[in-house]
C-alpha cells in the first residue's frame, strides 16, 4: 500500500492556513446527520469528543475507565509547551517547531510539527478561557519556566499537575457536552474491535466492563484516542489499564502501525524496589534543573552502598563521578532524556549503580540547597519530595534521591496522514496513539500540546472534510460486518474463558516485559532482538495454551479484561522487535549498539534511514510488510546532536 | 529504599459482594511474604494472584495511575478512607506504615454511601461525581475565538487559590469520611475553582444552584461542618470552600437574575 501523507503545498508557513481553507465543510444543519465514535476521554478523546459535541455532530465517546477525569493524561506533571514569547526571549513558532524536530531526531515530518508549533498558542488561550488555573506571576498574567533542556521558557503549568488541570478542563468542556446531550459518554466500556463496512471505519464493538454485554455502535467516522502502548513493558509509568488493545484490533483491520520501536526512556524514575512491583513512578524532569547526577567512582564504594554497608553521605566528594558533568560539560545534568537515560544505564552496567539492586542513580540536591537554602527547594520542588518520601521512605532534603530510567511514552502508534487520518479511510489517530509529532525523542511538555492540539484544534476541522464526502446512510448494527466482528470478538473471549492452564494473565505480562525491557529497551543489539523474537513467539503460543482464567463474561471479570490485553500485548511486543531490528541507526529512542560513535554516542544514518517505518499486516503467521514514508526536510538541516 | 526487611504476614477482613443486588459479607484472607516497600494495591496483586491460583474469584477494587492523582483508588482501611496517613491515597500507602501490626488484621471495605451504590466487592459507582460537573461545573466557551490568554490578569493569589480547589481529585472520601455522606467538599471545590476566577463569572449563579440540586438530587447527605472531609482528603481541600460555596448559594437563591 502506498502511503499518501497528504502534506499540503506551499511554504511551511501557510500550509496549515491554505488547508484548511481547502478542505471542505459541512453545512451546520447537516452536522447533526453524522455521528462520530471517540475511544479514549484523554487530552486527545475528550477534547475532540467535547469540540465535536460543539459543532453539532454527534458523539458517542468510551472510556474504560468509571469517569472520563480519570484518564491517564491525568498524571503529567510538568507542563505544556507553546510559542508564545510571554518572556521577550527570542521565542518563536519556528523555534518551537525547530527544537521540536531536533529533539525528535529528524524522524518526524516538518508539516505536522509545524502546525503543532502554530496551534500551540491557542491553546494556552483555549484552557485559560475555560477556567484552567495556570500559574500566574504577582502582576496578574501567566507565568512560564524553561523545561527539559530548552534554551526558552516556554513551558505553562499548574504546579505540578498541569496534566490534571488541562485534562480536567477538557473534562469540563465535555461535561457540558454530555449535559446538551450532543455527546453519550460510556465509561467501563472497552473496545474491542473496529468494524470496516466497504473498506472504511463505520464502528466497533465494546465489551461493558460491569455486565460483560458485547456492544456494537455504528457510526460515520471512528476517531481513536487511546494513548500508549508502554505497558507492553509491564513496568511503566502509564496507568494500570493503559493498553494497546484498541490500536492493535484496527491494525489487524487495516490501519499500517508506524515507528513501534520508538519508546521514550524517561531517566528520572523512582527505582523498582523488587519483584512485587506493579508500577513505576515518574519524578517531574524539572528536578534536573536542579539536581546533580552522580555515581561513586569506584565500584568498591558502589559494593558497600549496595550491602548497605556506608550511606551516600558517607562518600567524599571527590569519590563521586559527577558523570554528565564531566561528559557532557555544556548541558550538563540538563542533557536529553535519551542521552541522560543511556548514561545511566552505562554507568549500572559498570557496576557503579548505588539501589541494593544495583540499578539506580543518584539525584543529589546538596549543592542547590546550600547555595539557595532549603526554603527556595521546598518551594520548586516540595510536592515532589514527599512524594518521593512517601514512596521510598527517604528524606531527599537528607540524602540523594536515587533515580534510574523507566518506560514513559511511545512515540510510535498508528500512521496517520496529515489530517490525522489512518491508512483506513474514516478512522483517525490522536495524541499519543499515533506516531506523527515526536520523532525518536519526545521533548518535555509537548505530549500534553500534542493531544490537545490534535484534539482541540486539528481533528475538527480535518474530520469535516472526510465527512462532507461521506453519504448520510447509517448502517445499522445488524449489518453482516458487525456480525463478522462480534463473532471474532466472542470468539476470543471464550476460548480465553475456557482455557485451563496454571499461569495468570499478569505471569505472562510480566514475563514479557522483562523480554522487551532487556531486548528492546535502553539500548537494543540484532542478536538480542532476534533472540527476543523467538522468545515472545514462544510465550504467545504458551499464552493461549495455558492462561489461567476464572469466571464468566456476563459479569465484571478483571481476570478477563488483563487476559484481553495481554494477548494484544503479545503481539504488539513482537512488531516492535521487528521495527527496531529494521532500523539499525542508532536514534532517539532508539539505541542500536552496533550503530554509535567512537565516543559510545547514538549514530544517525539519515541516509539510509530518513524515514517512517510504517508496518502493515499481512494476516496470521505472516511477516508484517515494511513500508516507508520518505522524510523531507526542506526547512531545517540535518545535524548529529551533540551535547558536549 | 530499603533494606533487608523480611516479608510480613497479615489476616485481611475484605468485603465481598457479589453485585450491587447481593447480600455482602466479610471474608478473610491471609497473605504473606508482603515486602514492606510494596503499595497496599500491590499488597492486594499479591491476594489475589493467590485467590486466582487457587481457583478462587480475585478481589475487585478500583485503581489506574497508582500516582495518587487519578483519584480512581476508593478503599476504607480500618476505619479510614485511603487508610492511615495524612494526605494520603491507598495507591500512595505502603505496606511498612503496618510494620508494627505484622500478623494483625486489616479491614477493607467500600466507600459506603447511598450515592454510591456497590457494583462488586469493593467498587463503588461514583457517577453521580460526574453528574454534578454535567450540572454546571464548566465555562461555557466553545473551541477557538477566546481572547488572548494574557488578556485576563488574575492576581496571583486568587489563580493559586483557584488552583487549590481544583486540586481535587474526585475520589469520594470526603463522601466516605462523612457521617452524612455529604458531597459539600467535592462539589464546593469544583464550585469554587470557578467562582475565583473571572472565566466563571457569567454563570456563578446559575452553576452553584445547578450543581448544588444535583447533589441533593444524587442522594447525598447534609453537611454539618463536622471536618471529617477535610481530615481525610487526600490532596487537602479546605473547608473553606464549603464556606464560599453556601455564600454564593445564598446570593444567588436571594438573586432574581440566574
Amino acid at each position: 500500500m502506498s502511503l499518501d501523507s497528504k502534506i499540503p503545498e506551499g511554504a511551511l508557513a501557510d500550509k496549515w492556513t491554505n488547508h484548511k481553507f481547502n478542505l471542505k465543510l459541512v453545512n451546520p444543519a447537516n452536522k447533526r446527520k453524522y455521528d462520530i465514535i471517540v475511544v479514549g476521554t484523554g487530552l486527545a478523546g475528550a477534547s475532540a469528543a467535547a469540540s465535536f459535541g460543539e459543532l453539532g455532530y454527534n458523539v458517542k465517546a468510551f472510556c474504560y475507565q468509571d469517569s472520563a477525569r480519570r484518564a491517564h493524561s491525568i498524571a503529567a506533571q510538568g507542563g505544556i509547551n507553546a510559542a508564545k514569547n510571554y518572556k521577550n526571549d527570542g521565542d518563536s513558532v519556528f523555534r518551537l517547531f525547530y527544537d521540536t524536530i531536533k529533539g525528535g531526531d529528524y524522524r518526524s515530518r516538518e508539516a505536522n510539527v509545524y502546525r503543532l508549533a502554530e496551534v500551540s498558542n491557542a491553546i494556552i488561550d483555549q484552557c485559560v478561557a475555560q477556567g484552567v488555573p495556570f500559574a500566574r506571576d504577582y502582576g496578574g498574567l501567566l507565568d512560564n519556566r524553561s523545561f527539559g533542556g530548552a534554551q526558552v521558557s516556554r513551558t505553562f503549568y499548574a504546579k505540578g499537575q498541569t496534566g490534571q488541570q488541562l485534562l480536567l478542563g477538557a473534562y469540563s468542556a465535555l461535561s457540558r457536552q454530555i449535559k446538551s446531550g450532543k455527546v453519550k459518554l460510556y465509561t467501563r466500556n472497552e473496545m474491542l474491535d473496529l468494524v470496516l463496512v466497504d473498506g472504511k471505519a463505520r464502528g466497533i464493538i465494546t465489551r461493558n466492563l460491569i455486565t460483560g454485554k458485547i456492544e456494537r455502535h455504528s457510526a460515520h467516522s471512528v476517531v481513536l484516542g487511546t494513548g500508549g502502548y508502554g505497558n507492553v513493558f509491564f513496568l511503566s509509568t502509564n496507568a494500570m489499564g493503559c493498553n494497546g488493545t484498541a490500536i492493535w484490533r484496527a491494525y489487524k483491520k487495516g490501519a499500517q502501525f508506524g515507528n513501534p520501536c520508538f519508546t521514550q526512556i524517561h531517566p528520572t524514575c523512582i527505582p523498582v524496589h523488587g519483584t512485587q512491583q506493579s508500577k513505576l513512578t515518574l519524578m517531574s524532569e524539572s528536578l534536573r534543573n536542579d539536581g546533580r547526577v552522580w555515581v561513586p567512582k569506584t565500584v568498591e564504594t558502589a559494593q558497600k552502598l549496595q550491602k548497605g554497608q556506608i550511606k551516600p553521605t558517607d562518600i567524599a566528594e571527590e569519590d563521586r563521578d559527577y558523570y554528565l558533568e564531566r561528559i557532557y560539560p555544556s548541558f550538563g545534568n540538563l542533557v536529553p532524556r535519551d542521552v541522560a537515560s543511556r548514561n545511566a544505564k552505562n554507568m549500572c552496567d559498570a557496576g557503579k549503580g548505588v539501589n541494593e539492586t544495583g540499578l539506580a542513580v543518584f539525584l543529589d540536591f546538596k549543592t542547590a540547597i546550600a547555595r539557595d537554602g532549603e526554603d527556595a527547594i521546598r518551594a520548586k520542588y516540595g510536592n515532589l519530595f514527599q512524594m518521593y518520601e512517601k514512596i521510598t521512605d527517604d528524606n531527599p532534603y537528607k540524602t540523594p534521591m536515587m533515580i534510574y530510567p523507566a518506560i514513559h511514552y511511545t512515540m510510535g502508534g498508528l500512521w496517520v496522514d496529515y489530517n490525522l487520518m489512518t491508512t483506513i479511510p474514516g478512522l483517525y489517530a490522536i495524541g499519543e496513539c499515533n506516531f506523527s509529532d515526536h520523532g525518536g525523542n519526545r521533548l518535555g511538555a509537548s505530549a500534553l500540546m500534542q493531544g490537545l492540539a490534535d484534539g482541540y484544534f486539528v481533528i475538527p476541522y480535518t474530520i469535516g472534510d472526510y465527512l462532507a464526502k461521506t453519504p448520510y446512510d447509517k448502517v445499522p448494527t445488524s449489518h453482516p460486518a458487525f456480525d463478522e466482528a462480534e463473532q471474532v470478538v466472542t470468539g476470543r473471549i471464550n476460548t480465553l474463558l475456557n482455557s485451563k492452564g496454571d499461569k495468570t494473565p499478569d505471569e505472562y505480562h510480566k514475563e514479557l516485559g522483562l523480554i522487551m525491557w532487556e531486548y528492546c529497551g535502553m539500548a537494543r543489539n540484532a542478536e538480542g532482538l532476534t533472540k527476543a523474537k523467538g522468545m515472545i513467539q514462544k510465550l504467545r503460543k504458551e499464552f493461549w495454551e495455558g492462561v489461567k482464567l476464572i469466571g464468566v463474561n456476563e459479569e465484571m471479570n478483571m481476570t478477563l479484561e488483563k487476559a484481553l490485553r495481554v494477548a494484544d500485548f503479545l503481539e504488539l511486543g513482537e512488531l516492535m522487535v521487528d521495527d527496531a531490528f529494521a532500523r539499525t541507526e542508532s536514534c532517539g529512542g532508539h539505541f542500536r549498539e552496533e550503530s554509535q560513535t567512537e565516543e559510545g554516542e547514538a549514530l544517525r544514518k539519515d541516509d539510509e534511514f530518513a524515514f517512517v517505518s510504517s508496518w502493515e499486516y499481512q494476516g496470521e503467521g505472516k511477516p508484517a510488510k515494511l513500508n516507508k514514508e520518505e522524510l523531507v526536510f526542506e526547512n531545517v538541516k540535518l545535524t548529529q546532536r551533540s551535547y558536549k | 529504599m530499603s533494606s533487608n526487611h523480611k516479608g510480613l504476614n497479615f489476616t485481611l477482613k475484605v468485603w465481598r459482594q457479589k453485585n450491587a443486588q447481593a447480600k455482602g459479607e466479610f471474608k478473610e484472607y491471609p497473605v504473606s511474604n508482603v515486602s514492606p516497600d510494596s503499595s497496599f494495591l500491590e499488597m492486594l496483586d499479591i491476594m489475589n494472584e493467590d485467590l486466582l491460583h487457587k481457583g478462587e474469584d480475585p478481589v475487585y477494587f478500583d485503581h489506574d495511575c497508582r500516582e495518587g492523582i487519578c483519584g480512581m483508588c476508593s478503599l476504607f482501611i480500618n476505619g479510614r478512607p485511603h487508610g492511615p496517613g495524612e494526605e494520603i491515597t491507598v495507591c500512595q500507602l505502603h505496606m511498612r506504615e503496618f510494620n508494627s501490626q505484622d500478623g494483625g488484621t486489616i479491614t477493607i471495605e467500600p466507600w459506603r454511601a447511598a450515592a454510591f451504590p456497590v457494583i462488586k466487592d469493593l467498587v463503588v459507582d461514583r457517577g453521580a461525581f460526574d453528574r454534578i460537573q454535567q450540572a454546571g461545573g464548566y465555562v461555557s466557551i466553545n473551541t477557538g475565538g477566546v481572547p488572548d490568554a494574557n488578556a485576563i490578569p488574575i492576581s496571583k493569589e486568587v489563580a493559586d487559590k483557584a488552583m487549590d480547589a481544583a486540586t481535587c481529585i474526585g475520589c469520594g472520601a470526603c463522601v466516605a469520611a462523612c457521617k452524612n455522606a455529604s458531597a459539600m467538599l467535592f462539589v464546593s471545590a469544583k464550585v469554587s475553582q470557578f467562582s475565583l476566577l473571572p472565566q466563571g463569572q457569567a454563570e456563578k449563579k446559575r452553576r452553584v444552584l445547578a450543581m448544588v440540586d444535583q447533589m441533593d438530587t444524587e442522594g447525598f447527605g447534609a453537611c454539618t461542618n463536622t471536618g471529617a472531609c477535610e481530615a481525610e482528603c487526600p490532596k487537602g481541600i479546605s473547608l473553606e470552600n464549603i464556606a464560599r460555596m453556601n455564600r454564593d448559594y445564598l446570593a444567588a437563591s436571594l438573586s432574581q437574575e440566574h
